[in-house]
């Protein structure tokens, strides 16, 4: 039996392989290390805004606080590191397993509340998280954790000048979390969320468990936030509350996956493609004025999709597919 | 014949106003019965009890001797109890095979046996062709019939249609009466809400006649329409007495 599902999943995983593959080649001819380092972030998002996706693109549930799982996925593999020397290769899973509990403890008390209430209680939570490691002295509080460098290693993900080792471990966790929105969307689960999402009352009357179905999606988007997180912490080699922690990072880590098109495969991988190089350069190249013309460029950029394609960046190529279909 | 479904001494209030005020009967398996009332008689605070959505202040909801009120939707669909909603309600994001396949997970954990279910539930309610479309896509009689695909697909015992001919055009509404047919010739016992009173009897074996949240009566169609109560209720004192 061969229908439209099949074979859409199908096109969808060899796009996938290919997509995967030219990431990780892209790298190769570029020397520069200021580019090398926007492609490192780019992907960072792109696994984010993924992990983000499950949860808000799937299940619909709208989580402004997903700074609390990036952030603890950084604190719990960088403590595991400075304190037991337990590297990140296996403290990636720590922090992974941590958040993914974090999420289920979250969700308990905040997925009794839906829609709006639900966002604002994440924002909350978010900020809470801020507020307790900024003032625990275990976690370093406000200084912070350096992460000593111990020699060069793929264990601990540390290299003294190289790029390119973390190109492929933020590329292995972009293709992490996509292959998981994947699996999930061709599953009973990715079906059950999805109907969460459009009616959780006529969802519930066909024997879906609401409650549970976002508890599930909570626990895996969490899991995948806080390894992404651990990820972070081994690159930028010191973390504190502001640069992980901060409300912002709620928003950026959404913001892809909404400017490209939630609840979509590609949508957070596109979005980030066009965020973070558009505010990383907007950054570079008119941030030292002064007057905020970088965000202004940036916002706008925004205000434009959300108006011209509300749907997401990824509309785009339903566009073009929808004329072919037409003519045909 | 078999009892299906008990419905004993059902009791719900919302803020003193008693929407169900113990309303007992019993359906019987492979029945179509027609539950029939005015405005604000409490036909649809009783699918919800059934269907589990909203638990009884007191009494019970027994699906062949066993409880199931009070016990959650998800239960009750796992037990076989399915619905259709007086608002329609789709899954608009996904395509019409899509939203029949959620149906169809509640019986296989395999996206391919859900697939061919849900296949076969479209071939049987006529909108195979319309199995890839988007569900917003839809014309509203479309839609009733996605809503019974949908629950259909859950393999119930018991399918609950609130007001599904309601709205339609009368060659719309004969499709309709058609799919319900066939739908109780495949074996599943049919509880419809319906206040369009001609289109509903000549379906049902019994009707179940509330007003103000209580039993009226109970009895086959022809016996119904007779009754003064029921037309008192229906058109008021005066035709009653007249």
């Amino acid at each position: 039996m061969d229908n439209d599902i099949l074979r859409r999943r199908r096109r969808e995983l060899i796009t996938g392989v290919i997509v995967l593959a030219a990431l990780a080649m892209l790298p190769l001819p570029i020397a520069d290390v200021y580019t090398r380092n926007l492609l490192i972030i780019t992907l960072l998002y792109a696994g984010l805004a993924q992990a983000w996706n499950i949860l808000g693109g799937y299940c619909g549930q709208i989580s402004l606080g997903h700074a609390i799982y990036f952030g603890v996925g950084c604190y719990v593999s960088t403590l595991l590191y400075v304190r037991l020397g337990i590297p990140v290769a296996f403290g990636l899973f720590a922090a992974g397993a941590v958040c993914g509990a974090l999420a289920l403890l979250v969700g308990w008390p905040c997925f009794r509340l839906s829609g709006h209430y639900y966002a604002v209680a994440t924002v909350v939570v978010g900020e809470i998280g801020y507020l307790l490691f900024l003032n625990w002295d275990f976690v370093g509080a406000a200084t912070g954790i350096y992460v000593p460098f111990k020699g060069e290693s793929w264990l601990a993900l540390q290299f003294r000048t190289q790029k390119l080792p973390y190109h492929y471990a933020m590329l292995a966790f972009v293709a992490a979390t996509w292959i998981a929105a994947w699996v999930i969307e061709g599953s009973r689960w990715g079906f059950s969320w999805r109907a969460v999402r459009d009616d959780a009352v006529a969802a519930r009357s066909l024997g879906v468990r609401v409650f549970a179905s976002k508890m599930a999606a909570a626990a895996i988007s969490g899991f995948f936030t806080g390894v992404g997180g651990a990820l972070f912490a081994q690159y930028v080699g010191y973390i504190d509350p502001d640069s992980v922690l901060a409300g912002t990072f709620s928003i950026l880590i959404a913001l892809p996956a909404v400017l490209g098109g939630v609840g979509t495969l590609w949508g957070p991988l596109i979005g980030a493609v066009v965020l973070i190089p558009v505010s990383e350069l907007s950054r570079s190249y008119l941030g030292g004025s002064g007057r905020g013309v970088d965000l202004m460029i940036y916002g706008g950029l925004i205000v434009l999709v959300a108006l011209a394609r509300p749907q997401g960046l990824v509309s785009l190529l339903g566009l073009r597919r929808r004329a072919h279909e037409n003519a045909a | 014949m078999k009892t299906l479904l008990e419905v004993d001494n059902l009791r719900k209030s919302f803020g003193g106003v008693a929407a169900n005020d113990g309303i007992s009967f019993n359906v019987a398996e492979g029945e179509i019965l027609g539950l029939i009332g005015p405005n604000g008689a409490g036909k649809t605070s009783l699918f919800n009890a059934i269907s589990g959505e909203i638990p009884p202040d007191s009494g019970e909801v027994r699906l062949l001797g066993e409880r199931v009120s009070g016990r959650g939707p998800a239960l009750c669909a796992a037990r076989g109890i399915a619905r259709t909603f007086q608002v329609v309600r789709s899954f608009d994001s996904m395509t019409v095979l899509e939203n029949v396949m959620v149906g169809a997970f509640a019986r296989t954990a395999r996206p391919r046996a859900a697939m061919q279910a849900a296949q076969e539930t479209l071939e049987f309610c006529g909108l195979a062709a319309r199995a890839d479309r988007p569900a917003w896509s839809l014309s509203p009689p479309e839609k009733r019939r996605l809503e019974v695909a949908r629950a259909l697909a859950t393999r119930p015992r018991l399918l609950l249609l609130d007001e599904m001919l309601t709205g339609l055009t009368p060659t719309e509404a004969q499709g309709g009466v058609q799919l319900v047919r066939d739908v109780q010739a495949r074996g599943v016992t049919i509880i419809m809400v319906e206040h369009v009173m001609e289109v509903v009897l000549p379906l049902v074996s019994r009707a179940v006649v509330l007003n103000l949240g209580r039993v009226l009566t109970i009895g086959a169609p022809a016996e119904i329409v007779k009754n003064p109560e029921v037309i008192k209720a229906y058109l008021g004192d005066r035709y009653a007495a007249a």
